[in-house]
């Protein structure tokens, strides 16, 4: 019983697809092969994603909302329907560099310092050592982590690491961010602030960002559109539009508006749930 | 607290003025227990030099017919020319006499006998670790090299060593290869095993994350190796190396064996053990040991200042 999205629901924001689209997924499915038989860890997905929008991912292990960023990264393929990244293919998409990724885990290389750390993609992809120096200088800044530059990862705490790896995702400017519970091994105290932060980095550098989350709070806190998804198989059972203001204090959450969104998506996943037991 | 704490008066504790007393830094560091398993080693070594020479010992005192006292007898155990078990200071002497009253180019002198193994050690180990490096990284790289290399890598070391050290130098000997060569092939076949192994593991340490991470940038194979799998393969390498070090010396004494009187430490060990002269022996297997202890640290400083470059951890 997938759901055809409908992205001009009530109280769209107006950020929402303007021009091209940067991710549009048709009936996308993916089935994985195991041991036990296969799995389908992704049914019948639609989704269009416009330029500028903060999209969450919502949803209880295995509803395959990381499978779906992964199939955007090009990380997996998908074993049916059609899925285009900035009108290209993923793997074209990731060959042009459209997108940067952070996994759940900052995975630092421990013997780079943080700004070798950002210079990594860079070095990659051929940047000349001036640019380097000077994306890295912007970067951390973006990520309030400039003096840090000298540092080695262990010497930093985890959401400061988590941070330069954000960084990393930024450097090279694409202008999509994957992100994977970036926040989701960091206390609440640290991660209401990167939540923050992340808000304060999207309007400035009005970039595309997915997402993927197991909080309602955070969900409805950052994003102007919240998909919520449930397992097996792995499909959208609903698309939210939120209503909230770009302009959001962290003392929003205790606001009507933001309660009434959270109700819904807290009944999303709900009717995700009873469909199953 | 230096800059204003007064020298020691004369007769105050030392330990007051410079922090923590000399014993209480020396228990708190591994000297007293390895002093502590030294003197252990010496007292039973002590009696077995005893034990083990008494029967000699009595028959000279019996063909000479004399009488002797206890103490006569225990130094007589600790004197003879070809002791069963040499006392160590008899062997202390002699590695004195061998190393320091030598010159260094006589064939009577420890240090060239120890030069000639080692030269060819370091040969085999840096021919070892340079193949060990290489076969891990084909392995790593290719599935095919994985599953047919691995098995004949691993078989190539249950062959025993000593059965196989003749053949290799009597068939290089045959083609006119003498002298370093053949010992330093030995030592390459012992020391790339660990090489290979570590290395193999260190090149897949690697987490998937960090593979995904390089995908995302659409690295190269080139680029993922050397900007991640190298690096994370380095702490194994050295490990792995540190085994390969002494597996090497080992290789190199083996190598010496079939060859006679063409010097090194095993064939000081050889005509040692045709003469009777055990104190030869055991000072030829100090200075192994030491030359295995010495290399064993070298590499371990080195891999010390690599990883520390690497931002290691303190």
């Amino acid at each position: 019983m997938a759901l055809a999205v409908d992205t001009s629901g009530p109280g769209a924001a107006p950020s929402a697809g303007t021009g091209r689209p940067v991710i549009e997924a048709r009936s996308l499915g993916l089935t994985f092969e195991t041991a036990d038989g296969p799995v389908q860890a992704l049914s019948d997905v639609n989704l269009t994603i416009g330029k500028g929008e903060f999209v969450s991912f919502i949803g209880p292990s295995g509803c395959g909302k990381t499978t779906f960023l992964r199939v955007v990264a090009d990380l997996e393929q998908p074993t049916s329907g059609d899925i285009k990244v900035n009108g290209l293919s993923p793997e074209e998409a990731r060959k042009a560099r459209s997108y940067g990724y952070v996994f759940q885990a900052a995975g630092l290389y421990p013997w780079r310092t943080i700004e070798k750390n950002v210079a990594l993609p860079l070095e990659i992809m051929g940047y000349s050592a001036a640019e380097r120096r000077q994306r890295i200088a912007r970067t951390l800044e973006l990520v309030n982590l400039k003096g840090f530059e000298q540092k080695f990862p262990w010497q930093l705490s985890g959401g400061m690491q988590q941070r330069a790896s954000i960084a990393r995702a930024l450097a090279f400017d694409a202008d999509l961010l994957l992100m994977d519970e970036p926040f989701g091994a960091l206390d609440e105290i640290v991660r209401d602030h990167l939540n923050e932060q992340l808000l304060q980095l999207w309007e400035r550098t009005n970039k595309t960002i997915c997402f993927v989350t197991h909080s309602i709070p955070e969900a409805v806190y950052l994003s102007t559109k919240i998909v919520v998804m449930s397992p097996r198989p792995g499909r959208v059972t609903d698309v939210i539009e939120s209503t909230l203001p770009k302009e959001r204090p962290l003392d929003i959450r205790e606001t009507p508006e933001f309660l009434a969104i959270a109700a819904r998506v807290r009944e999303g996943l709900r009717a995700g749930h009873s469909y199953d037991e | 607290m230096t800059a204003t704490t007064p020298i020691a008066a004369p007769g105050s504790a030392i330990g007051r003025v410079s922090g923590p007393s000399l014993w209480a830094r020396l228990s708190q560091g591994s000297t007293v227990p390895i002093l502590l398993v030294l003197a252990v080693i010496f007292v039973i070594w002590y009696a077995f030099t005893i034990y083990l020479n008494a029967r000699w010992q009595f028959q000279v005192f019996d063909r000479a017919g004399a009488e002797f006292t206890a103490w006569e007898f225990i130094v007589g155990t600790m004197s003879q020319d070809r002791p069963v078990l040499p006392a160590p200071h008899q062997v202390a002497v002699e590695l004195w006499n061998t190393i320091v009253g030598q010159n260094i180019t006589s064939r009577r002198s420890l240090v060239y006998h120890a030069w000639i193994t080692l030269s060819a050690t370091l040969l085999g180990f840096l021919m070892g670790t340079l193949l060990g490096m290489g076969l891990a990284v084909l392995i790593v790289h290719n599935r095919a090299t994985d599953r047919s290399l691995m098995p004949w890598i691993i078989a190539s070391q249950t062959v025993p060593i000593l059965a196989i050290a003749p053949m290799v130098v009597v068939v290089l000997a045959s083609i006119g290869m003498t002298g370093l060569v053949p010992k330093a092939l030995i030592s390459t076949y012992l020391s790339f095993f660990p090489v290979v192994v570590g290395m193999v593991k260190g090149l897949r340490s690697p987490e998937f994350l960090q593979l995904d991470l390089l995908r995302t940038y659409s690295a190269s194979r080139w680029q993922a190796f050397w900007k991640l799998r190298f690096p994370s393969s380095l702490p194994y390498l050295f490990t792995s190396m540190k085994v390969g070090v002494a597996a090497s010396l080992v290789g190199a004494i083996v190598g010496e064996l079939p060859t006679g009187a063409a010097g090194g430490l095993g064939a000081r060990l050889l005509a040692g053990s045709y003469y009777g002269q055990t104190v030869q022996i055991w000072s030829a297997l100090f200075m192994a040991a030491a030359l295995s202890a010495t290399l064993i640290l070298l590499v371990g400083l080195v891999q010390r200042i690599v990883l520390a470059r690497m931002g290691g951890q303190p």
